[in-house]
C-alpha cells in the first residue's frame, strides 16, 4: 500500500458529500461513481471526476461489483471508499478491489467475512472477555435438558421456535414456574405455525439499550475506542436518533469499552469499525460488529474532536493517526437526528418529488450532513434519508434543546418530512430522562402521528365559539320524542 | 313478558380491563371528534367569523329546534386522507329537528378550503340526499362552497355520483315532494350556484351571499366587464331584480329564523303509522356496553348481554331460542318503537342463515324495524356444509334482507368480516343508517386468514418448481399483508371512505337507533305482497 491520491466512491447522497470533502481537504482528487439517476445531486456537482456505472436500481450501479470495478479503473483511481451500505461490508467485493490493486478503504476481507457471519462472529467473541447473549441451540430437547439449560441462562429466558419469527413462537418464561408452561405453548405454536417443535433458548432482554462502541484499528496494529454511542430511539430496527455519549454509568463505559477493544484486538481489526452491545441494567452483550463508518459517526467526532473519514484514509494508506488512547477524552454531548423524506402523519410512507427549498439554520454547534440541495430529485431508487441533522453542546440537556431549536428553524419545502415527529421524540419525557430502551417509540409512538393538542390561544378561541352557541329559538314541546332526549 | 337476565360480573377484572380499554377507545375517538369539529383551524375559523358569519356547526346549532339532537353522518369523512386537510370532508350533514320534523341538513364549512368538494365531500353530501331520499326527509341545504375542489376535478366533476348528481337528486326529490330548501350564507360559485337555484324555496343573506355562476375574474377574463361581487350576484340581485331567491336576510341568524319558517309551513302530512309503547328506561346501565366486548377481538362474548342493555326494560322474545343458536333472533322495543333483532353469536351455519331469514320476513309482515348488531367472521367453511349447501341457505338471507320493506339499521359492535357482512346488512344492503363501534373491524377477512391464504397460494405454486420458503421467509411474506389488513379494517378507515354513516360511543347506540327509527317514520313504507316461507 502506499499514498493515495484519488479515490473513487461507489456511494450516493450525503456520504458521498461527506467523503468527497474529506478527501479534497486531504489533496486528494475523487470520482465519483454514480447511476444514470444521480446526475442532479449535490455529490455529482462537488466530485473532481464523475463515471457513470449504470442504470437506476441499485442491482445495476451500486450494488453491481463488476460495474463499479471497472469504473474505478477506468478512472485512474488508486481507492475506493465504499462509504456505508450497499458494498460496504461485501468481504467478496473488497477481495475484488484487492485483486485489482485498488486500495480498499475499510477493513481487510477476512474481518469483513468473520463478523458477516453471526455464528463465527460469536464464536470469536466467546474467545475473548466480552460477553455474548447466553442461550443454547442444542440438539437435546428434552423437556429435562431444557429446564436445566434455563436455570443455566437465568430467567428471564425467551423459548423460540424453531423458524420463529415476528412474534409467533416466541414465549417468555419470567420464572422457573413459568418455564414448562413457555416450553409447551411455544413448542405448540411451532409445531402449529412452522412444524417443528425445536425450540432455541435465549437470554430475554425485554428493556435494553442500543449502545455500540466505535473503534479504530491502527496500521501499527493499535485498536483504539472512541467511546459509546446510544441508539435506542429505533424504529422498526431503524435508528432514528443518536447520540454519544450513552446514558450509561461511567464503570459500565470503561467495561463495554475495553470488552470493545478486545473484540477488535482478537481479530487483527484494522480501520473503522463499530461494535454493537444490548444493554441491560449493568450487564451488556455482544450483539454484533459492524465493519465500516457508521451513518451516526458525526456525533462521535463531535465529542472526540477527530474526523473518522480521514483517518480511516490514513489507515489504508499505511500511516499512523497520530493518537493516543490516554488523550482521547470526550468533551460535551453529541446528538444526531435522521431527517427523513417521508410523510409523519402517514405512518411514514416516503415523500417524493423535488426538494423545492430548504433552510438549514447554521450555527455553533449544528451540523448538517446533507446530500442535496434545492432543486433536486428525491427517487423512490433509494434510501429516503435527506440530511442528518448533529448538534453539539456542553450537556445533554443543552444539546437537546439546540437539536429542538435547529429542527424548529429548519425549512424544508417540496417535500415531507419527519421533522415534526422528531420533535415529539425530543420532547418525551422518557427520552428527556435518558432511561428510554429499544422499545421506547414503538411503546410511546404508534405509527401514525397524530396532531399536536391545542395551544392555549386555540382554546380560547374555541371556548369562544362555544359559548356564542345557543340562540333565540322558540322551545318546543319534549314530549315522548327521542330528539329532545337529554 | 320475557327478559334478559345478565351473566356479567361487573365487578369482575375481565370486566373492568374490557371496560377500562373500550373507554380509552372513546377517548381516543372523542379527542379525534374535537380536532374535526375546530374545522379549518382556529385562525381560518377567526377570520370567517371576523366577516359576521358563523361556522357551520353554530349555523346548525341556530337552525334546530333548542334543546334536540343533531344526528351528525360520517364526522370521520376524509380522516387520514388528503393529508388531512379536510377534517370531516369540509362538510357538516344530519338529521336536526326544525319545529318537530326531522331534516336533513347539509352545511358546507367554509373554514375547510373555503367549503370546496373533495371526492369524499361530494359522497358524503350524496349519501346525506340518499338518506333524505329513503327517509323521505326535508332536506336544508346551508350553502357556503367554492364548487369542486379544482385539484382534484377528475374525482368530483364528470362521473354518475359526481357533483352533477346532487342537483339531479335535488331534482328527483322535489319531484317526489320532499322540500328542498337552500340558504346562500357564502358564495354559491358555477356548479355550486344550482344548489339554490334547484331548491324549492330559497334565503340569502346580505353582504357575504353570493351567486353567480361566473365570479367577477371570470367576468373580466371572458368579456372584460368588470364589476363586484355584490353587484354580479349578490342579495339584492337576486331578491330584487332576478328573482333567484325568495327571502332577503340581514345576517346568518335572520337566515337561519326564516328558514325555521319555511319548514314549519311545509305541512308534511304523511307517516309511516306504527304501534308504539310507553317508554321503559333500559334495566342496566349505557356505561357496562364498555365492559361486554373483550379487549382482544379473539375472544368472544354474548351478544344477548349486549341487546339486553339496549331495549326497554331488557325485555327480549326472542325467537327460535335452540335453533341455529349462533344468530340470535327476537322483537324487543327501543324508546317504545318495536324492533327486532338479528344478532351474531358465533359463525353463520345454514340453520342460522335460514333462521334468521325466516325472522326477516317475520318482521317484515309485521312492520316492525330490524336491528342488525354485526359480531360476524363470517359463514361456516368445509365439505359437510358446503355439501348440505350453505350456500343457498346464505343466500336466502341475502335475499330476505336485501327485499325487506322495513327500515334496517345496522351496527357493528365487533367484526365484520367477509360474506357474513352481507348477510348481516352490511352498507351494500341499504340499511337506513349503519353504525360502527370504535373497537370494530371491518374487512374481506381477517388479516391472518388473508395472509394465510395468499400465503398458500404462493407456496402450492413454488411447490411446483420444488422450491419452499422457510418460516421466516413465509412470516416476511405475510407481514406486510397483516399490517394492511391491520390499517384498512379501522372503524377509522371505514368511516373516513363513507363506508358507515359514523364511529359511534357504544353507550349512545340506544339512543341513535331510537333517532333512525323515529326518522324512518316520515316515509310510508310500500306494502307488504308475499306470504312467510318456513324455511
Amino acid at each position: 500500500m502506499g499514498k493515495i491520491e484519488k479515490v473513487a466512491i461507489a456511494n450516493r447522497g450525503e456520504v458521498a458529500v461527506r467523503i468527497i470533502r474529506a478527501c479534497q481537504e486531504m489533496g486528494i482528487e475523487t470520482v465519483l461513481l454514480h447511476s444514470e439517476v444521480d446526475k442532479n445531486t449535490m455529490a455529482y456537482r462537488l466530485s473532481d471526476h464523475v463515471v457513470c456505472i449504470g442504470g437506476a436500481a441499485i442491482s445495476q450501479s451500486y450494488l453491481n461489483m463488476d460495474s463499479v470495478i471497472e469504473g474505478t479503473l477506468a478512472s485512474g483511481a488508486d481507492a475506493l471508499h465504499p462509504g456505508f451500505g450497499f458494498l460496504s461490508e461485501n468481504a467478496e467485493f473488497a477481495q475484488k478491489c484487492l485483486d485489482n490493486k485498488i486500495i480498499f478503504i475499510g477493513p481487510r476481507p477476512e474481518s469483513i467475512d468473520l463478523f458477516g457471519d453471526k455464528i463465527s462472529a460469536k464464536k470469536l467473541v466467546q474467545t475473548t472477555s466480552c460477553p455474548v447473549i447466553p442461550g443454547y441451540i442444542g440438539d437435546d430437547q428434552s423437556e429435562e435438558n431444557l429446564l436445566k439449560e434455563m436455570n443455566n441462562i437465568g430467567y428471564p429466558v425467551m423459548v423460540k421456535a424453531a423458524g420463529g419469527g415476528g412474534g409467533r413462537g416466541l414465549k417468555v418464561a419470567y420464572s422457573e414456574s413459568e418455564a414448562k408452561t413457555a416450553i409447551e405453548s411455544a413448542r405448540r405454536e411451532g409445531i402449529n405455525a412452522f412444524g417443528s417443535d425445536k425450540l432455541f433458548l435465549e437470554k430475554y432482554l425485554g428493556k435494553s439499550k442500543h449502545i455500540e462502541v466505535q473503534i479504530f484499528g491502527d496500521s501499527t496494529g493499535q485498536v483504539f475506542h472512541l467511546y459509546e454511542r446510544e441508539c435506542s430511539v429505533q424504529r422498526r430496527h431503524q435508528k432514528v436518533i443518536e447520540e454519544s455519549l450513552g446514558q450509561i454509568s461511567p464503570e459500565l463505559r470503561e467495561k463495554i469499552c475495553q470488552a470493545a477493544v478486545s473484540v477488535a484486538k482478537s481479530a487483527n481489526y484494522l480501520g473503522a469499525g463499530t461494535v454493537e452491545f444490548l444493554v441491560e441494567g449493568d450487564e451488556f452483550y455482544f450483539l454484533e460488529m459492524n465493519t465500516r463508518l457508521q451513518v451516526e459517526h458525526p456525533v462521535t467526532e463531535f465529542i472526540m474532536g477527530i474526523d473518522l473519514v480521514k483517518a480511516q484514509i490514513l489507515a489504508a494508506s499505511d500511516q499512523s493517526v497520530l493518537w493516543n488512547q490516554s488523550e482521547l477524552s470526550p468533551q460535551g454531548h453529541a446528538i444526531e437526528c435522521r431527517v427523513y423524506a417521508e410523510d409523519p402523519y402517514l405512518g411514514g410512507v416516503p415523500s417524493v418529488g423535488r426538494l423545492g427549498f430548504c433552510k438549514w439554520p447554521h450555527g455553533p454547534g449544528r451540523r448538517f450532513e446533507v446530500g442535496f440541495e434545492e432543486g433536486d430529485s428525491i427517487t423512490s431508487y433509494y434510501d429516503s434519508m435527506l440530511a442528518k441533522v448533529i448538534v453539539y453542546d456542553e450537556s445533554r440537556p443543552r444539546a437537546i434543546t439546540k437539536m429542538i431549536k435547529t429542527l424548529q428553524e429548519t425549512v424544508i419545502f417540496g417535500l415531507k418530512t419527519n421533522i415534526p415527529f422528531l420533535i415529539e421524540i425530543l420532547q418525551h419525557p422518557e427520552f428527556i430522562s435518558g432511561e428510554m430502551t429499544t422499545q421506547f417509540l414503538g411503546q410511546h409512538f404508534s405509527s401514525h402521528l397524530e396532531k399536536k393538542e391545542n395551544s392555549k390561544r386555540e382554546n380560547l378561541i374555541l371556548d369562544s365559539i362555544k359559548k356564542q352557541v345557543g340562540g333565540s329559538k322558540t322551545s318546543t314541546s319534549q314530549l315522548k320524542n327521542p330528539w329532545f332526549e337529554a | 313478558m320475557a327478559f334478559i337476565d345478565s351473566n356479567i360480573d361487573t365487578t369482575s377484572s375481565v370486566f373492568l380491563e374490557n371496560k377500562e380499554h373500550m373507554q380509552s377507545l372513546v377517548n381516543s375517538m372523542n379527542s379525534a371528534k374535537e380536532k374535526v369539529f375546530q374545522g379549518g383551524g382556529p385562525a381560518t375559523v377567526e377570520k370567517h367569523q371576523k366577516r359576521g358569519k358563523l361556522t357551520a356547526r353554530q349555523r346548525i346549532e341556530k337552525l334546530i329546534d333548542n334543546g334536540s339532537t343533531f344526528l351528525e353522518f360520517s364526522t370521520f369523512a376524509a380522516h387520514n386522507m388528503y393529508d388531512n386537510k379536510a377534517p370531516g370532508a369540509g362538510v357538516v350533514t344530519g338529521i336536526g329537528v326544525i319545529h318537530e320534523q326531522e331534516c336533513v341538513i347539509v352545511a358546507n364549512d367554509a373554514t375547510v378550503k373555503g367549503g370546496t368538494y373533495f371526492p369524499m365531500t361530494v359522497k358524503k353530501h350524496l349519501r346525506a340526499q340518499e338518506i333524505a331520499l329513503e327517509n323521505e326527509l326535508p332536506c336544508v341545504y346551508l350553502v357556503d362552497s367554492g364548487g369542486a375542489f379544482l385539484p382534484m376535478q377528475d374525482q368530483v366533476f364528470p362521473d354518475r355520483d359526481h357533483f352533477g348528481r346532487i342537483f339531479y337528486n335535488q331534482a328527483q326529490m322535489s319531484a317526489a315532494g320532499i322540500a328542498q330548501i337552500a340558504v346562500v350564507m357564502g358564495s354559491c360559485t358555477a356548479g355550486g350556484a344550482y344548489v339554490p337555484a334547484m331548491s324549492d324555496e330559497n334565503v340569502i343573506v346580505k353582504g357575504t351571499g353570493t351567486i353567480f355562476l361566473g365570479g367577477p375574474p371570470l367576468v373580466k377574463a371572458a368579456t372584460g366587464e368588470v364589476v363586484t361581487a355584490q353587484d354580479l350576484g349578490g342579495a339584492d340581485v337576486h331578491c330584487k331584480a332576478s328573482g333567484v331567491t325568495d327571502h332577503l336576510a340581514e345576517d346568518d341568524e335572520h337566515a337561519l329564523e326564516i328558514t325555521r319558517d319555511i319548514v314549519s309551513h311545509l305541512n308534511k302530512n304523511s307517516f309511516q303509522k306504527i304501534k308504539t309503547k310507553q317508554v321503559i328506561e333500559p334495566s342496566y346501565a349505557q356505561e357496562e356496553l364498555y365492559g361486554i366486548v373483550s379487549k382482544d377481538p379473539r375472544v368472544p362474548f354474548d351478544i344477548k348481554e349486549i341487546i339486553a342493555r339496549l331495549v326497554d326494560g331488557g325485555e327480549f322474545h326472542e325467537f327460535k331460542e335452540n335453533y341455529g343458536s349462533t344468530i340470535v333472533t327476537g322483537f324487543s322495543h327501543i324508546w317504545g318503537f318495536p324492533v327486532g333483532f338479528v344478532a351474531n353469536n358465533g359463525v353463520l351455519f345454514s340453520e342460522s342463515s335460514l333462521k334468521a331469514a325466516h325472522f326477516v320476513e317475520l318482521c317484515d309482515q309485521r312492520n316492525i324495524p330490524l336491528v342488525f348488531l354485526q359480531n360476524i367472521t363470517g359463514f361456516m367453511v368445509g365439505r359437510k356444509y358446503e355439501n348440505e349447501g350453505i350456500a343457498k341457505h346464505g343466500a336466502k338471507l341475502v335475499a330476505a334482507v336485501s327485499n325487506t320493506r322495513v327500515p334496517k339499521f345496522t351496527v357493528v359492535v365487533g367484526g365484520s368480516y367477509g360474506a357474513g357482512n352481507y348477510g348481516m346488512c352490511g352498507r351494500a344492503f341499504q340499511p337506513r343508517q349503519m353504525w360502527m363501534w370504535p373497537n370494530s373491524k371491518i374487512s374481506v377477512m381477517g388479516g391472518e386468514q388473508a395472509a394465510n391464504v395468499l400465503l398458500t397460494v404462493k407456496m402450492d405454486q413454488l411447490a411446483k418448481k420444488n422450491e419452499e420458503l422457510s418460516a421466516e421467509q413465509q412470516q416476511q411474506f405475510k407481514d406486510p399483508i397483516l399490517k394492511k389488513y391491520e390499517e384498512e379494517s379501522s372503524a377509522y378507515y371505514s368511516s373516513a371512505r363513507i363506508w358507515d354513516d359514523g364511529v359511534i360511543d357504544p353507550k349512545d347506540t340506544r339512543k341513535y337507533l331510537a333517532l333512525g327509527i323515529k326518522a324512518s317514520l316520515n316515509k310510508e313504507w310500500p306494502e307488504k305482497t308475499k306470504a312467510v316461507f318456513r324455511m
